[in-house]
This record gives C-alpha cells, sequence and structure tokens, in this order.
C-alpha cells in the first residue's frame, strides 16, 4: 500500500466537497453581503428529497430510484428551487438591511427548515444507499481508491471550470462579477439585480445539491444534522479564503480539505477524536496572520 | 438645576431599577400559583436572562453577533460540576480529573464565581486571537469557537464524561438564586455600556471608521466586553447545570445558540431592556407552545400541535421581526423612569440610531 498518493486523493476529494460547498456560500456573500447559514440545510433537504417521507429508520428511495441521468438533474433543480424559494421568501424581503439581520435570518431559516425535516422524518439517522458500486475500489497510481473519489476530484475540477467560464464570459456572469465588487454601483451602471442574485441563489443551491449527491453515496447515511458539520467547514474555508472572493474559497476549501486528511493520518490515536478541534485552532492560527484572509478582495477594505 | 446630560445619565441608571423589578414581579407572579412546574420554568427564565444579558453586553455593544457564548455556557458549567461534585461521584464517572480537582468539594459562591472567571479568562484568549478579525468574519469565527468546545467536551472521556451525561448536580438553583444573579448582570450591563468603555465601544458599532479617527481603540473595548460577557455567560451555564441537575455537551451547542439569538433579535439587540423583554417574551410563547404540544382540551375536543412545531414557529417569528421591525420589540429603547426634579424640557432625550 502506497501511503502518499492514497492521502493525496483522500485530501484532494475532501477538499473537492468542501470546496464546492465553500462555494456555494462565497457566491452569495459576494453578491448580496449575506453569510447564508441556511446552506447547510439546503443540502440536507437535497439529501432528503432523495427517499420517501416518513420516520421509519429503513429509507425507502423515493427520488432516489431514478436512474442517474434524470436523477442528477432533477436533484440540480431542486437544490436551485429551493435556494431560489428562500430568497424570494425570505432575503428579499430584508434586501436593505444591514447584513449581520440578513445574517440571523438565515441562521433562522436554516433552523426552520432542519425542524421540518426533522418533523417529517424523525430524528434517527436512516440507511441509504445510492449508486453504492461507486465506492468499489480502483488502482490507480499505487494507491486504491474508490471511484467515487476520482468522480468528486474530476467533478469539483469541472464545476469550478465551468463556473469560471461563466463568470468570465457570460453577460450575466460578468454582472455577478460587478455585483460582488460593488453592488450599488454596479446597479447603478444597469445591472440587473434580481437577475444576478436570483442566478446566484440558483448555482449556490444546485452547488448544495452536488454536495448532498457526494456525501450520501460516500457515507450511506442520511441524517438531518449533515448538513451543519460541512456547512461549519465551508463557511470556515470563505473565511480564510477571504470574504467574498471565489478561487479564494476553493483555495481554501482544498487547504482544509487537505490539512484535515494529514490530522488524520498524523495526529496520535487517542488524539484522533480532537481532530476538529486542531484543525479550526489552525485556521484561528492562519487568521491571526492574514485577518483578512488568504485571497483578500480589494473591495474588502472599508473605504474612508 | 441639573443640565441635560448629567439628567440623562442618571435616567439611564434608572433602567437597571425597571428591568429589575420587571423580573421580581415575574418571580412573585410564579411562586404565587404555588405550581413546581412553573417555577422551574422561571429558573430557566431567569438562567437564559443572564445568558442573553450577558450574551448582550459584547453583541449589543459592539455590534458584532457571537454565535460561540454557549461555549462560555459549557465551560463555566463544567468547571462548577469539577468543583462541587462528590469526589466518590467524580472517581466513578470522571476518572483522569487531576487529583486536585477531584478532590474539591467547594460550596456554590465560589464555585460559580470561579467557573464564571474560568469562562472569562477563555473568552480573553479566544477574543484575543478572533476579535482582530473584521465584524463578519469575527462572527463566523466565533462559530469556529463553538465547534471547538463542542468537540472538546464531547470527546474528552475522562474529564468531561464525553456524550453519557455528567448527573448529579446539586440542584440549588431555584428561581431565588438566579434572580439574584440576573439581577447583578442587569446591574454590570449597565454600569459598563455607561461607562467610558462602554460608550466607546457603542461608538464602534456605529461607525467603525469615525470612532477609530476619534482615537477610540475598537480592539481593545471589545475585548473588555467579551470578558464581561464571558463571565455572565459562564455563570448562567453554572446555574443551568445546578437547574436541571444534568450536563450534556449537546446542551450547549447550536440549539441553545439559536433560541438565545431569537430573543436579543426579538427583543431588540440594541438594547437591555430588548434583552431581557425579549426573554421573557419568548419563553412564555415558548412554555405555551409546548403545552399545545402535549395537548389540550378546548370544548371536549383534544388539539395538539405535531412535535417539533414550536421551533418552526419561533423560526418564522423570529424572521417576521427581523423582517417588520428590525430593531425589534423595544425598537433598541431603554425603559427609563423620569428623573425628579429640574426638568429641561429643550434637551432631547433619545440619542437617535442612525441606521
Amino acid at each position: 500500500m502506497n501511503a502518499v498518493p492514497q492521502l493525496f486523493f483522500d485530501a484532494a476529494s475532501l477538499g473537492g466537497i468542501y470546496a464546492m460547498a465553500a462555494l456555494g456560500i462565497a457566491l452569495i456573500f459576494g453578491v448580496m453581503n449575506l453569510v447564508n447559514f441556511a446552506h447547510g440545510e439546503y443540502i440536507a433537504f437535497c439529501v432528503f428529497a432523495l427517499i420517501v417521507p416518513s420516520s421509519d429508520a429503513v429509507a425507502v428511495m423515493f427520488l432516489g430510484k431514478a436512474p442517474a441521468i434524470l436523477l442528477i438533474p432533477v436533484l440540480l433543480a431542486l437544490g436551485a428551487l429551493i435556494a431560489v424559494a428562500s430568497e424570494y421568501i425570505v432575503f428579499r424581503q430584508l434586501r436593505n438591511a444591514n447584513p449581520v439581520a440578513m445574517m440571523i435570518s438565515s441562521f433562522a431559516l436554516g433552523f426552520v427548515i432542519q425542524n421540518t425535516l426533522l418533523a417529517v422524518y424523525g430524528s434517527r439517522p436512516k440507511a441509504i444507499s445510492l449508486w453504492p458500486d461507486l465506492n468499489t475500489p480502483i488502482s490507480v497510481a499505487g494507491a486504491s481508491v474508490p471511484l467515487l473519489q476520482l468522480i468528486v476530484i474530476i467533478t469539483t475540477l469541472l464545476v469550478v471550470s465551468a463556473l469560471a467560464l461563466l463568470l468570465k464570459k457570460t453577460r450575466v456572469g460578468l454582472e455577478m462579477r460587478a455585483a460582488a465588487e460593488n453592488f450599488t454601483m454596479a446597479r447603478l451602471l444597469g445591472v440587473r439585480a434580481n437577475v444576478v442574485i436570483t442566478g446566484a441563489f440558483a448555482l449556490s443551491g444546485a452547488l448544495a445539491a452536488a454536495v448532498a449527491m457526494i456525501m450520501v453515496t460516500q457515507t450511506g447515511v442520511a441524517d438531518v444534522r449533515m448538513g451543519g458539520q460541512i456547512m461549519l467547514v465551508a463557511f470556515i474555508a470563505t473565511v480564510v479564503g477571504g470574504l467574498g472572493s471565489l478561487p479564494g474559497a476553493v483555495a481554501a476549501g482544498f487547504l482544509i480539505g487537505a490539512i484535515s486528511v494529514v490530522l488524520q493520518a498524523a495526529l496520535p490515536l487517542e488524539a484522533r477524536p480532537f481532530r476538529d478541534a486542531f484543525l479550526y485552532t489552525l485556521v484561528v492560527v492562519i487568521l491571526l496572520v492574514r485577518p483578512q484572509g488568504l485571497f483578500a478582495s480589494a473591495s474588502a477594505k472599508p473605504r474612508v | 438645576m441639573m443640565d441635560a446630560h448629567r439628567q440623562n445619565r442618571l435616567r439611564a441608571l434608572t433602567t437597571p431599577v425597571v428591568l429589575i423589578a420587571i423580573l421580581l414581579i415575574f418571580v412573585l407572579i410564579v411562586t404565587a400559583t404555588g405550581d413546581k412546574s412553573l417555577a422551574r420554568m422561571a429558573a430557566q427564565t431567569l438562567i437564559r436572562v443572564i445568558f442573553v444579558v450577558g450574551l448582550w453586553i459584547f453583541v449589543g455593544n459592539s455590534g458584532v453577533v457571537s454565535f460561540g457564548h454557549a461555549g462560555f455556557m459549557a465551560i463555566g458549567a463544567y468547571c462548577s460540576a469539577w468543583l462541587t461534585l462528590r469526589p466518590q461521584m467524580k472517581g466513578m464517572f470522571l476518572p483522569d480529573l487531576p487529583h486536585w480537582l477531584a478532590s474539591a468539594e467547594w460550596p456554590h459562591l465560589p464555585a460559580t464565581v470561579v467557573s464564571g472567571l474560568l469562562a472569562a479568562l477563555i473568552a480573553l484568549i479566544v477574543g484575543a486571537a478572533i476579535l482582530r478579525l473584521s465584524g463578519i468574519a469575527a462572527s463566523i469565527a466565533t462559530f469556529a469557537f463553538l465547534a471547538i468546545v463542542n468537540t472538546v467536551y464531547s470527546n474528552w472521556e475522562g474529564v468531561t464524561g464525553a456524550t453519557s451525561s455528567v448527573v448529579g448536580l446539586d440542584r440549588y438553583a431555584d428561581e431565588w438564586v438566579t434572580l439574584v444573579w440576573a439581577s447583578v448582570a442587569v446591574l454590570v450591563a449597565t454600569l459598563h455600556a455607561n461607562s467610558a468603555s462602554g460608550l466607546a465601544l457603542r461608538a464602534t458599532r456605529e461607525d467603525e471608521v469615525a470612532a477609530a479617527a476619534s482615537g477610540v481603540n475598537m480592539y481593545r473595548h471589545r475585548l473588555l466586553s467579551l470578558v464581561i460577557s464571558g463571565f455572565f455567560t459562564g455563570v448562567s451555564g453554572v446555574l443551568l447545570g445546578h437547574s436541571l441537575g444534568v450536563l450534556n455537551p449537546n446542551s450547549f451547542y447550536l440549539g441553545i445558540t439559536f433560541i438565545t439569538l431569537a430573543m436579543l433579535v426579538v427583543g431588540g439587540i440594541g438594547s437591555l431592556s430588548g434583552a431581557v423583554i425579549g426573554v421573557l417574551v419568548l419563553s412564555v410563547l415558548i412554555e405555551g407552545l409546548v403545552r399545545f404540544e402535549r395537548g389540550v382540551e378546548i370544548g371536549g375536543a383534544s388539539f395538539a400541535l405535531p412535535s417539533g412545531a414550536q421551533e418552526i414557529l419561533i423560526g418564522i417569528i423570529m424572521i417576521l421581526v427581523l423582517i417588520i421591525r428590525p430593531s425589534g420589540l423595544t425598537g433598541g429603547r431603554e425603559l427609563r423612569l423620569p428623573v425628579l426634579g429640574g426638568r429641561v424640557r429643550h434637551s432631547k432625550q433619545e440619542p437617535q440610531s442612525t441606521n
């Protein structure tokens, strides 16, 4: 068994998940300065959309029965839908509120979604098997790697480059970048606020759905609380990357994935349960050195 | 004849009198009913008052939302368990405690104060790092702090009992003990908010750049308020432990973070009165909803809300308050008494908020 390539694949696939989640959060922050704490619950919502509503321990597939070619676009659309709906119902009403009020309301919205899921599906985690074949290991560069890890890495790269193309080459992308830079000024110059914001939410929701599919395939569990953990990491990635910076979010997502895999391998056995504590402490240390994040955008500094 | 400024300062000091009177009336009404479960509810409510007032000392004055205060609560609660549990119990359930701690059997009050001080010390260390960040980034970092505390306390088997609960705490925190601590918290919060440091901190909340240009050291004032705030949230954790008799790391995680933030927002984040009133209003509402969830008889038919409806409703109320009345029920104003003697007519009493 070859340890180094193994570690590399573990780090890249975990980092890929973190990067996608962080990207979903950074997109919305960039466009409307909203720290969206409901993002983790979008992920949980997409996971539970796969199964029939009931509080039984055994999950019966609902959407999950559909073939992949149908399932993937439907779930992505569903993720986009809940994100756009939450923007329309909640965040649009708060568009002129200060960022703190928006942040708290997203926290409340996440709480509402989570408790609705709890009420409908019960609190016990459910076993759920989506595409179990993807977990069969194959041999790459001397390491045995589950096919899924490769798919995650490739998907992340595809998503990031597609997003980069969208942002650089299309009109909506240009408007989004302008909005992220200075929303008021962008609007004055004719950027359509609603189009840009709805677009950002749709993209963010679709990213959440992608993360949901990967997590379910990987862990085989549907748990109402699964969104919270990944959301926290994703948030920290956006702060480490520099709030509002999309490349920063992706890079920091990979960085945190790598640190977390290395810690898991390097920590002595009795310290492993505390891995996350070490991880977050390390993050605070990074922030002490660079409080503005690794890739601070120029607009992040207050102007006088 | 007092000048307007001094009169205003004096009136500001009447706020704790009004608030403590409200809390006292609340306790008196509850004890008058003689209902045991209501008395326990009152004690829990007052513990939340201590927590939310503690939270307000930092959040209300600095404008930086903290998701991490439940962590200070956990630190206080477990510290008091270490200090007050009987040594035999600790030997059995918490075998890895250092000897001097395992044999400690402190009286309640010193244990409470020391636990609060430990929480304050942690606040000082954590704040020194986190408060260098800008507002929003600092909020997210406080979330990381909460996760650190939760991870450590959920896994440190021999010292915190991990996810199996610590039991056997002396349940001395009734509605009167908690009332005394709540009053202390309200008093200290007022004194801090009206001190030079508190006023400087509120200046940074209104306009960071202007305050910095006026020579206000934002970092230092934020840190001081976080330390005071950490002390009282730590104390509220101690009292929660000694009210329930049981400690579990997960009772100091997202649930309490959410509900206390909701109380602060509904009451009005900008004023101490808002913090206290938010707790009272939402606690009564939650108590009512919990009873509805158990089912009530109306005209022979029994109605029950589905379980979980309470949390969903509170969440929706919180969002509605943020949309319709973003400054909360009190609108950022303090409850005050008129000060007798020499009323100055032409003075403008209420400083208008600029956002």
